[in-house]
């Protein structure tokens, strides 16, 4: 235990030991922590392509978001590729979104009965959204409305 | 986990198992937190927190505002028009100015994990990952802010 730091004494201002980073920084070894955490970082690389291309995609060409409208969605979702890219940023992004909020509650938190009802109203919010943006995404059929893109 | 390090161990397990360790840990409660102090990597690891709550936030409303499509083109056409209002584009650059560095930082992070010999150079890395951040930004700020003018 090189750099062990003693958080059980408050350091009353003294600054932290400077941590020794060359053996790389601490991680989870096992369980379902060590899932998370490797998910977090697979999902983040993924997410770099998805999400960022998305970001860009969007936002930049052609005027930006302002030219997003129905029928661009239309036309748009008339790929399947798209589609899928969509659906799959969908999951990944929130996974990784409330596992992060999840990392965050328990980082705060003190209350175990308060990080229980926070985490679990994570859970119910991703879930509830997940299925709503899946319905959404694979059901979606723009003849419905007689505009058929 | 029962307030031990289980699931850590070895000299490089030691801050994060403590935190995690006393999360469930009742009688250490001065223990929790991991706000911390001492060098530049305060600043991304705060950045990293603030940006990513940000984007799930508005992923959220995201999600939700796309889902209205599926109640027809009067509808989410409403939804869209809103977007095209000078304030709502200053937030707009704001969620891609975090997207941009939620993704180069947590590349960063990414890398030293995967590659732990690369935490030796993290004081590089992190100004690279800065300078990176700012390069993308030029671009960025410079056709979303001509959008909004052409919004004026």
């Amino acid at each position: 235990m090189a750099t062990t730091i003693d958080r059980s004494q408050p350091s009353a201002g003294a600054p932290e030991p400077q941590r020794d980073m060359r053996g790389g920084r601490e991680r989870p070894i096992g369980g379902f922590e060590l899932w998370a955490w490797l998910f977090m970082r697979i999902s983040g690389l993924v997410l770099l392509v998805l999400a960022v291309g998305h970001t860009l995609i969007m936002h930049l060409p052609s005027g930006g978001v302002d030219r997003v409208d129905f029928q661009f969605v239309a036309a748009r979702w008339g790929s399947p590729f798209w589609r899928t890219w969509d659906w799959m940023m969908l999951t990944l992004a929130l996974i990784h979104g409330i596992n992060g909020l999840r990392n965050i509650t328990l980082d705060y938190v003190r209350k175990p009965g308060m990080r229980f009802a926070l985490n679990m109203a994570y859970y119910v919010l991703g879930f509830t959204l997940l299925i709503l943006g899946t319905v959404i995404v694979v059901t979606f059929d723009p003849t419905k409305w007689g505009s058929g893109a | 986990m029962d307030g031990s390090v289980d699931g850590f161990a070895g000299p490089r397990a030691t801050l994060k198992a403590i935190t995690v360790a006393t999360r469930t840990d009742k009688k250490k409660n001065d223990d929790f937190g991991t706000v911390y102090r001492g060098h530049e990597g305060q600043w991304s690891w705060l950045f990293h927190r603030v940006t990513g709550v940000a984007i799930i936030l508005f992923l959220f409303a995201h999600i939700v505002d796309t889902a209205v499509i599926g109640w027809g083109p009067e509808a989410y056409d409403k939804v869209t028009a809103a977007y095209k209002n000078p304030l709502v584009h200053l937030l707009e650059l704001g969620l891609v100015t975090a997207v941009i560095y939620h993704s180069l930082n947590g590349l960063k992070i990414t890398l030293i994990d995967f590659f732990p010999s690369l935490a030796g150079h993290i004081k590089a890395l992190g100004r690279t990952t800065v300078l990176l951040f700012v390069l993308c930004m030029i671009p960025v700020v410079a056709i979303m802010g001509k959008q909004t003018l052409d919004l004026l």
